[in-house]
């Protein structure tokens, strides 16, 4: 133990652990969603490489990286190379203050939530940068999307945070963890007394996390029936790839979030084992179901109109969100008049 | 790359407020179904102008027909709109036998109605699938080629095809429908009628799918008799225009079925006729499978090679997609003087230009899904 505790391994063994988890996570949803898919569709999905389709992942991998990079002439080649750099990076930091168990976290900030929503916002820059490099008319109507989108998105979400920073008055991952243990009812979803509309909340705030993701039915940037691929329609092989793993990788990320802002993280339903390994079991069994949940959406509904999808954040969930954020605090502070 | 020149010179303020961009989309885009183009001039994600250009897919048909004999060119007309292909063959079929004289036996005639029918459920779903691929919900296209491929299986085990039927001669049809297929037949209108529901419930009642298609993209019936639009698209405008009834065929006038309107004029009233004119469909199909009678199914002595007397015929059906008319202008010859063909997807597709200016491009996209555009159609 006392060498994973010196300060550079313990970092390298993070850093790579993280990504190990990126990777996989992305790769493997990749193929979950397929199959989940197929299985909506009542179709097989792919089933040909490896045991069942398990090798999938690695032929597609090895397919995309096997292709050249293409850089259209035109394109503003600095950006347009970078662009795939930048969608993957703030995903990867984000993991970084993500409590996976009691023990389990790379770097316990104070400033945790703050941190993820600083980086979690630096996606849409990539999603813009890629957008307005490659020169196409699709791509540029699909970053000025995205911004749009991401900003009207950003709001309702950031008051759902507040919401939740009143409630548990800490902005430490962890913490709020802690705060939510001894049985799922102690989870911030279910905390009624708190504020009558917390599971409106939970809805909202994974509203937004599937608008920040670009997910359908909010998929506005890649809307393939429209804009062929949106921001991505230039990028081919690895380019293209890492944009796709990226945006699994913010699914991950928002599902974490999600898990440990109202699902109590890694705190077991039942108020004990939420120790060690079972609270790792219990973190990723709470992330995957909201992960097949993010699926299990896509595969249902159609994609949303542009216009609605922001009256949807300016009408409905940006009014209901203050409303929920001033109940909550009023909540929270009349029983202390009283006192 | 871009000078820093040029980028300031497009940056500048003096261009901003009246700039539009031109959109190219097709001859290869995935919304447009095949191979057309729409030159768009766009203000942001506002269509100024939208310019459909066709040709992409021509292939001279009706030259085609003018140089060889009818049934030479009779496989032709199942080429032209490859999802409706009965109802097209009916009306070059029907267009020889009215200007010869042929008369159809009654069993042929009801073996016509069922494989059309049955023809526009399957053309409807596939239209149904792609609208919503369209609209970006990828998985009903899976469940309607499910039931389309019920439909394609009944119909190969009639005549072979599956997709270019060459089913319906002149005088008759080219074999006659076994057992096998009629009781076929009723097993899929059983069904057929619960799955049209499942999907009302899951699909046309979906509040994204109603958000996306009600009050957009209106086409009113002054409009389509502007551009001779027919089919659902002007009975989406409120307009009961049927050539099943305006001029009847076939032996359609013994059967009961509805004309389903809706004066709304938008996609979604489009949508909801053609997914009532399935259940007419099934009514029709029912009908007729109640009605059918033993007998030939050829008309006797129909000449080998046909020399239609010198005049000129039109036979109009009401295809999956509007009113399909042929005319022949005969000489007396083997070979037709002219044969003119009258494709619904061509008029459907002139009025986009006027109907599309000033919306938004998904709204745009999705109106031209509930035209349901067959490109080898328009191009013919």
């Amino acid at each position: 133990m006392s060498f994973l505790e010196l300060e550079p391994i313990r970092i390298l063994v993070y850093l790579v652990g993280i990504c190990a988890f990126v990777g996989g996570n992305a790769a493997y949803l990749v193929l979950a969603e397929r199959k989940g898919a197929g299985r909506i569709q009542r179709r097989p999905g792919p089933n040909e490489a490896g045991w069942g389709g398990w090798m999938q992942p690695f032929a597609d991998g090895i397919k995309l990286l096997a292709k050249q990079v293409m850089v259209p002439p035109g394109t503003d080649s600095l950006l347009f190379r970078a662009a795939p750099l930048m969608v993957m990076a703030p995903p990867l930091m984000c993991l970084a203050t993500i409590p996976f168990s009691d023990s389990l976290v790379a770097r316990n900030l104070n400033i945790g939530l703050l941190f993820v929503f600083s980086f979690g916002s630096i996606n849409v820059m990539a999603l813009m940068l890629g957008g307005w490099a490659s020169r196409n008319k699709y791509s540029i109507i699909s970053a000025a999307r995205v911004v749009s989108q991401s900003v009207a998105y950003e709001i309702p979400m950031l008051l759902v945070v507040i919401t939740m920073l009143m409630v548990s008055g800490t902005m430490n991952l962890q913490e709020i963890i802690v705060q939510q243990g001894g049985g799922f009812w102690h989870w911030n979803l279910f905390k009624v007394w708190v504020n009558p509309l917390m599971p409106v909340t939970f809805v909202i705030f994974f509203t937004c996390m599937l608008a920040e993701t670009n997910r359908a039915p909010f998929d506005m940037a890649e809307a393939e029936s429209e804009l062929v691929a949106g921001a991505f329609t230039e990028y081919g092989g690895m380019g293209f790839g890492v944009f796709f793993m990226a945006e699994y990788a913010n699914i991950v990320v928002g599902c974490c979030l999600a898990t440990v802002l109202f699902l109590g993280g890694w705190q077991s339903p039942i108020g004990y084992l939420s120790g060690g390994l079972w609270g790792l079991g219990w973190f990723l069994l709470k992330v995957y179901a909201l992960i097949s949940t993010v699926i299990w959406i896509r595969w249902t509904f159609p994609r949303t109109q542009f216009y609605s999808l922001l009256n949807l954040s300016w009408k409905i969930l940006i009014p209901v969100s203050l409303v929920t954020l001033l109940l909550t605090g009023a909540m929270l502070k009349i029983p202390l008049l009283f006192r | 790359m871009i000078t820093s020149k040029e980028s300031l010179a497009a940056d500048s303020p003096d261009h901003a407020p009246h700039e539009t961009f031109v959109l190219n989309l097709g001859p290869q885009h995935p919304a447009a179904h095949g191979v057309l183009r729409v030159l768009m001039t766009m203000d942001g994600e506002w269509i100024q102008r939208a310019e459909p250009i066709i040709g992409y897919i021509h292939r001279m048909h009706e030259k085609m027909g003018e140089n060889r004999t009818y049934a030479k060119f009779l496989p032709n007309t199942s080429r032209i709109d490859y999802l409706s292909a009965m109802h097209y063959t009916h009306a070059f079929v029907g267009a020889v036998e009215r200007a010869a004289k042929i008369e159809v036996p009654i069993r042929a005639e009801y073996i016509r109605v069922i494989t059309s029918e049955l023809n526009r459920i399957s053309s409807h779903m596939v239209w149904w699938g792609a609208l919503l691929l369209d609209l970006g919900g990828f998985t009903p296209i899976l469940y309607a080629f499910d039931d389309r491929e019920k439909i394609l299986d009944l119909l190969e085990g009639l005549c072979g095809a599956r997709l270019t039927y060459c089913y319906y001669r002149f005088g008759g049809l080219c074999n006659d429908a076994d057992d096998a297929f009629l009781n076929g037949t009723r097993d899929f209108v059983k069904h057929m009628q619960p799955r049209l529901k499942m999907y009302r419930d899951l699909v046309t009642d979906n509040i994204i799918l109603r958000k996306r298609l009600t009050d957009i993209g209106e086409i009113s019936a002054e409009l389509c008799r502007k551009y001779g639009a027919t089919g659902p698209v002007i009975r989406g405008a409120g307009v009961a225009y049927d050539v099943r009834r305006a001029e009847p065929y076939s032996i359609y006038p013994r059967f009961d079925f509805k004309i389903p309107t809706y004066p709304e004029c938008d996609s979604m009233a489009r949508y909801l006729v053609r997914m009532d004119e399935m259940e007419q469909s099934l009514r029709i199909i029912e009908q007729a499978l109640d009605g059918i009678t033993a007998g030939p199914v050829m008309a006797p002595k129909v000449p080998r090679v046909l020399k239609l007397p010198p005049g000129d015929t039109c036979y109009a059906v009401e295809a999956a997609r509007g009113r399909f008319m042929v005319r022949i202008v005969s000489d007396g010859k083997d070979t037709p003087y002219r044969v003119k063909l009258r494709t619904p997807s061509f008029s459907n597709l002139s009025l986009y230009e006027e109907a599309s200016k000033g919306m938004i491009l998904p709204d745009a996209l999705a109106m031209m899904g509930s035209l349901d555009l067959v490109i080898p159609d328009i191009d013919r």
